[in-house]
């Protein structure tokens, strides 16, 4: 045991897979200490369950209508209460985490990988290229990046995917950046220069070596921004930008509650109470996590 | 000065990055530009007249050279919404947008920087747990949404605020045009009624955005102060005996002014950005609500306009940020 | 937005900062979070309410003005803003449905040809610019509406009148005779009626051309000014913010009761009826059914009604390779909850409504054959090899109701199958790519031009040519819909002098079109205008044209 502990705990790790391992150890050891980790990661968490099981909790279908009883206050039957075309609020928030939560895994997916490579190559590049690419990260940090997905999605046509695109499209520059400082640190490492000396092309290096590595960090910031995502998101489908009816978009139930706002408040304030918690909960477990994982922190 | 010079290129990149982004923009719009001119009852021989006057028939870099030519002359075209030029437009609408982020911002560091300080010296205490919850919703909350909640509250219940609009129908247009922005306007005007009524109106969408403003200054103040305070000389300060105010605001937030200019800028910014959906709430008669309502109806030409303009501010704003820190910030030295 | 970049821009200045726990002792006494709390209470002025007593102020959707000229103006709501600020030669009466009252023209004499038409123009109207009224501009104002050729030319088209034949037909005799001469003889009520719509629409030539540019005969500019005679005056039109009317010092008739009209554009129904009851407002013109309900118990509030020309439909675009069989078509018919969304979403403010001619038409019918019937639906669907439904999108605009309307359409039509994705847009987009004819299923409304029956059976008929480049781009044509043999019969009781055997055509007309067109014909629409208590004396006419600011007064 504490032979692992040892390894684990060293300061010089001999192998990047020692290095991985203990980095997410000391990380874990502290866990228990991060009330605003632990909060957050229940949150997601509990949404993750609720959207997954959707079909299972729901208790009725997000599009099914009955007119005859529409904008009804919450009740035992609908406990949330129903919309303007008489669907469970309840039963369209549970489907809509699907939708959310789908957005957030997308936007990660499409933005983690350009974000790590392009920062992972230009920081063990060095050069021209480092400075090609990072001039270019800085271009794009510096654009409104709001009004340029709107326009884009304007453009390109309405609709989720243009939505998750647009969001992509302005969302990697912070992973680069942060990429690119882990693997400016990382490219003397013993165990680097190890791999080299044992004949491993570069892009082995990378690919094999120093991503895997940066990988937590890139993390940590994407929790960060994983509410601006939701954010943005939201924002879009309030515009009538993102995900079209009837889908049980939290945005667009929110822009269609506008009109019944003064009698029906519930119709838009759930759905507002359903982003703001999600996104909370990914702002406790980002800000957690910096304060946690950062070692500039400590 | 070297370090203020090296911005240039950078912020040439960046212009010319948003040009770029904005005409490919206009190039993917399912709208054929054309028929946008001529409606859609053009003759054949109107129709290539002008698909040749707008250059579509010429290669795609000599109609990015084109575009660039038109709006180093300032000219964004005509909106197909308004009629009117789009650099009209934009004179008209975007002082609301500045005086409304202007305000807010005000009300955002008038808050938010006190608070920041108070967390920081209040640090791991209820104070400093309080602030940093209230801020960290203030990132969760859909700003739309709280617009909405509060016209709800403070309009539709309690009355205490005006409703959307910038100022009531009943003054529209009775308000001289002097420099564009309504309350200065009236009040220079001498007309205090509508002055009152404009203000009342600026309250609660104003309120809003300084929540969010405060949200994110009070967060950076705590951080930087946090840092200067465990500075040594911080601590030869108190070992001096000097009173805690005195070391909080005249040693270490003197210290903490500079970034904080910066991070007032971003703020700034990201208020004049943020208009696109706050306006739309509060039927706010700015930059946003143009830049919404040319969107949903593709008016590409006011859409592409407002982007840059509001671009154009956002990057340089962004870049008086950062040229700040750079110069002026002992620490990144 | 706010929160994305001061997130990114909060991890780029965190990372600089190394705090370390600090420990006081000293109280805290300057700041109490409190004062946030009374700073802003205190900064929240008393709202003013009440508008003033001289200005009218409406709110209402008029997103889709796209011009304020005649000749360009085709939208339901700038219909209105033309109808009260200019003159037609002959007006729609509305006391007498059918019957002509004199406007601009005083008196008119119809050769027994039944092609000559003659106005004598009443004396003393004089234009803002403090020109007098002439024959002169009455033959400019039509010629003009003919040569630049936008949708509204299609009234005066109806009559035989052409870019090419316009000026020798309309020519004026002296200064108070204006003569029109037809290419052939037509109903004279068909063209009297013709006459008094927004494009017979009387303008100040003098100033118009004054502000021509490129020859565009003043086109750029009236799109949002005003050369009229009307009773308003435009003070200033901001599109998607309001436009304002101010009484015509010069008007010939009795002067407007209230000095200013204010028409603010305020899309959400929600909103309009929180304006109306906060008095932000006098009138609230787009109040759905749930606004409705909850002012109808406000001791301060009052309704008007009156039923309008517009009616709902949904067009089925033949190129599409469903929508195209009859038997879809006819399944659609009974895939339509009529009853539900008039009853739940609607409420007053429409009626279901089946036929192309709107309630008090010459021949309208007002039986509806079709309700929702999903067996019957499904077995049409079968019969036409579509038993497991299909795909296909239909644009709809924004603003309540449609919305509403649109997802409880796409629910019902679910339940045969059929998918129905919805391409919501702004008013104009909508209709740009309906005019296009880029749609599968388009939902929206159309009014006639005219209070005569033809006005409808041409739209929804009415399609000579089904090519792309056809000049006559009715919704019949913009659905790909060409019926040869109908097409003849709307062009016969055209020329029907005999007013019983005319409605009698009319009648056959609309059975017929019930049975096989590709419309589903949905509601007609019922104006309920909500105002306060102490204003009153909107004008509702069938048409927006005849919607009339005059008589609102306060009290």
């Amino acid at each position: 045991m504490s032979m692992i502990g040892a390894w684990l705990a060293s300061d010089t790790p001999s192998t990047y897979r020692q290095a991985v391992a203990g980095r997410f150890w000391r990380g874990t050891l502290g866990l228990r200490h991060q009330p605003m980790i632990l909060t957050g990661t229940s949150i997601v968490l509990v949404f993750a369950v609720i959207a997954i099981a959707a079909p299972l909790i729901a208790p009725y279908s997000p599009t099914a209508q009955d007119l005859a009883l529409n904008l009804r206050p919450p009740s035992a039957a609908h406990w949330l209460g129903t919309d303007e075309l008489g669907r469970d609020i309840l039963a369209r928030l549970i489907w809509g985490a699907r939708i959310t939560l789908g957005i957030v895994a997308l936007v990660s997916v499409i933005t983690a990988p350009i974000g790590l490579i392009l920062g992972c190559a230009a920081g063990y590049a060095g050069g021209w290229i480092e400075a090609a690419l990072m001039r270019v990260t800085d271009v794009f940090l510096a654009l409104p990046r709001l009004i340029l997905a709107l326009a884009f999605v304007a453009a390109s046509g309405p609709g989720i995917e243009n939505a998750v695109l647009a969001i992509a499209i302005v969302a990697w520059p912070p992973y680069a950046r942060v990429a690119r400082a882990e693997t400016l640190a990382l490219k003397h490492a013993e165990f680097i220069e190890a791999a080299r000396l044992a004949g491993a092309s570069p892009l082995r290096i990378v690919l094999r070596h120093i991503l895997p590595l940066c990988l937590p960090s890139v993390i940590v910031r994407m929790s960060l921004d994983m509410a601006g995502v939701i954010l943005t998101a939201a924002g879009l489908g309030f515009l009538g930008l993102g995900a079209q009816p009837p889908s049980p978009e939290w945005g667009a139930m929110i822009a269609s509650g506008r009109q019944y706002m003064v009698d029906q408040w519930w119709v838009a304030a759930m759905p507002g109470i359903a982003i703001a918690a999600v996104s909370l909960a990914f702002n406790l477990l980002g800000d957690g996590m910096r304060d946690w994982l950062d070692p500039k922190q400590k | 000065m070297w370090r203020a010079a090296r911005i240039v290129p950078t912020a040439a990149l960046t212009l010319l990055g948003l040009l770029f982004a904005t005409f490919l923009i206009a190039r993917v719009v399912p709208i054929d530009p054309v028929l946008a001119i001529l409606g859609d009852r053009a003759s054949p021989e109107s129709y290539a007249r002008v698909h040749a006057e707008l250059g579509l028939d010429r290669p795609i870099y000599v109609q990015f050279a084109r575009y660039l030519a038109g709006i180093a002359h300032l000219d964004f075209g005509r909106s197909a919404l308004t009629h009117n030029l789009v650099t009209e437009d934009i004179g008209r609408f975007f002082p609301a947008t500045i005086e409304l982020a202007t305000v807010a911002t005000v009300l955002g560091v008038g808050f938010g920087i006190p608070a920041g300080v108070w967390a920081s010296w209040r640090r791991g205490r209820a104070a400093d747990h309080a602030i940093r919850m209230i801020g960290l919703f203030g990132y969760s909350v859909p700003v739309f949404w709280l617009g909405m909640m509060a016209l709800l509250v403070f309009y539709v219940q309690l009355g205490w605020a005006a409703g959307p609009g910038q100022i009531d129908t009943g003054y529209e247009d009775f308000v001289p045009v002097t420099t564009g922005f309504l309350v200065i306007d009236a009040a220079l005007a001498g007309d205090w009624a509508a002055f009152g009524n404009a203000v009342s109106h600026l309250v609660l969408p104003a309120a809003v955005l300084a929540y969010f403003s405060f949200a994110y200054i009070s967060r950076l103040t705590r951080s930087f102060m946090l840092q200067e305070l465990s500075q040594e000389y911080i601590v030869a300060a108190r070992a001096k005996g000097l009173s805690e105010r005195r070391v909080l605001w005249v040693h270490a937030f003197r210290n903490v002014r500079l970034p904080l200019i910066t991070v007032i800028a971003l703020s700034y910014a990201s208020l004049l950005e943020g208009s696109v959906l706050t306006e739309t709430v509060f039927s706010w008669p700015g930059i946003g609500q143009y830049i919404t309502n040319s969107l949903l109806s593709i008016d590409m030409n006011a859409v592409l306009g407002g982007t840059l303009v509001v671009g154009v501010v956002f990057i340089a704003l962004n870049l008086l940020a950062d040229l700040l820190y750079r110069v002026l910030d002992p620490r990144a030295r | 937005m706010v929160y994305v970049l001061a997130a990114d821009q909060a991890g780029r200045f965190t990372e600089l900062t190394q705090a370390k726990p600090q420990t006081h002792n000293r109280p805290m006494n300057h700041w109490k979070l409190t004062a946030l709390t009374v700073l802003l209470a205190g900064l929240a002025a008393p709202a003013l309410a009440d508008t003033p007593k001289d200005t009218i102020v409406m709110v209402k959707q008029i997103d889709d003005i796209v011009s304020l000229d005649p000749a360009e103006a085709y939208e339901i709501s700038g219909g209105e803003v033309i109808g009260n600020t200019y003159d037609q030669l002959v007006d729609y009466d509305p006391g007498a449905p059918g019957k002509i009252k004199p406007a601009l023209a005083t008196s008119w004499r119809i050769d027994p040809d039944g092609r000559t038409f003659t106005f004598i123009l009443r004396d003393g109207v004089h234009f803002e610019s403090g020109a007098p009224l002439t024959a002169a501009d009455a033959a400019f104002s039509l010629r003009r509406a003919v040569e630049i050729d936008k949708a509204p030319a299609v009234t005066l088209n109806a009559i035989g009148l052409t870019k090419d034949n316009v000026a020798d037909a309309v020519v004026a005799l002296d200064e108070h005779a204006l003569q029109i001469k037809l290419p052939k003889p037509l109903a004279p009520s068909f063209v009297l009626f013709c006459l008094t719509s927004l494009t017979g629409s009387i303008l100040d030539s003098k100033t118009v051309l004054a502000h021509e540019v490129d020859k565009d005969k003043g086109l750029t500019w009236l799109a949002s000014h005003w050369a009229g005679t009307g009773p308003y005056r435009l003070v200033m039109w901001r599109p998607n913010e309001y436009y304002a009317l101010e009484a015509n010092p010069n008007y010939w008739g009795d002067p407007p009761k209230s000095r200013r009209i204010v028409v603010r554009d305020v899309k959400e129904a929600e909103m309009q009826r929180l304006m109306l009851q906060r008095g932000d407002a006098d009138y609230a013109r787009d109040l759905d059914k749930v606004q409705l309900d909850a002012l109808a118990k406000e001791p301060g509030i009052k309704f008007d009604k009156g039923i309008k020309t517009s009616i709902d439909y949904l067009g089925l675009n033949q190129k599409n390779q469903y929508l195209s069989k009859p038997e879809v078509i006819e399944a659609l018919k009974y895939l339509v909850d009529y009853d539900g969304i008039a009853g739940a979403i609607l409420g007053d403010s429409a009626v279901v409504h089946q036929s192309f001619e709107p309630v008090g038409f010459l021949g309208a019918i007002d039986d509806a054959p079709y309700q929702f019937d999903l067996a019957k639906a499904k077995a049409l669907l079968a019969k036409a090899g579509l038993a497991d439904g299909f795909a296909v999108t239909m644009d709809v605009r924004n603003g309540s109701p449609w919305p509403e309307i649109a997802q409880a359409i796409q629910a019902s039509f679910a339940q045969a199958g059929i998918k129905l994705e919805l391409i919501p847009g702004d008013g104009k987009q909508v209709l740009t790519k309906y005019r296009a004819r880029h749609h599968d299923i388009f939902l929206g409304d159309w009014a006639p031009d005219y209070p005569d029956p033809h006005s409808n059976a041409e739209g929804f008929i009415t399609n000579p040519d089904n090519g792309d480049d056809s000049t006559v781009r009715t919704p019949a044509w913009r659905n790909f819909w060409r019926d040869a043999a109908m097409n003849d019969a709307v062009a016969a009781a055209l020329l029907e002098r005999d007013d019983a055997k005319r409605a009698g055509l009319y009648q056959g007309l609309q059975h017929e079109f019930q049975r096989k067109a590709p419309f589903v014909m949905l509601f007609e629409h019922v104006e309920v205008a909500a105002r306060r208590g102490d204003v009153s004396g909107l004008g509702i006419g069938v048409n927006t044209l005849f919607d009339r600011y005059d008589g609102i007064a306060k009290h």
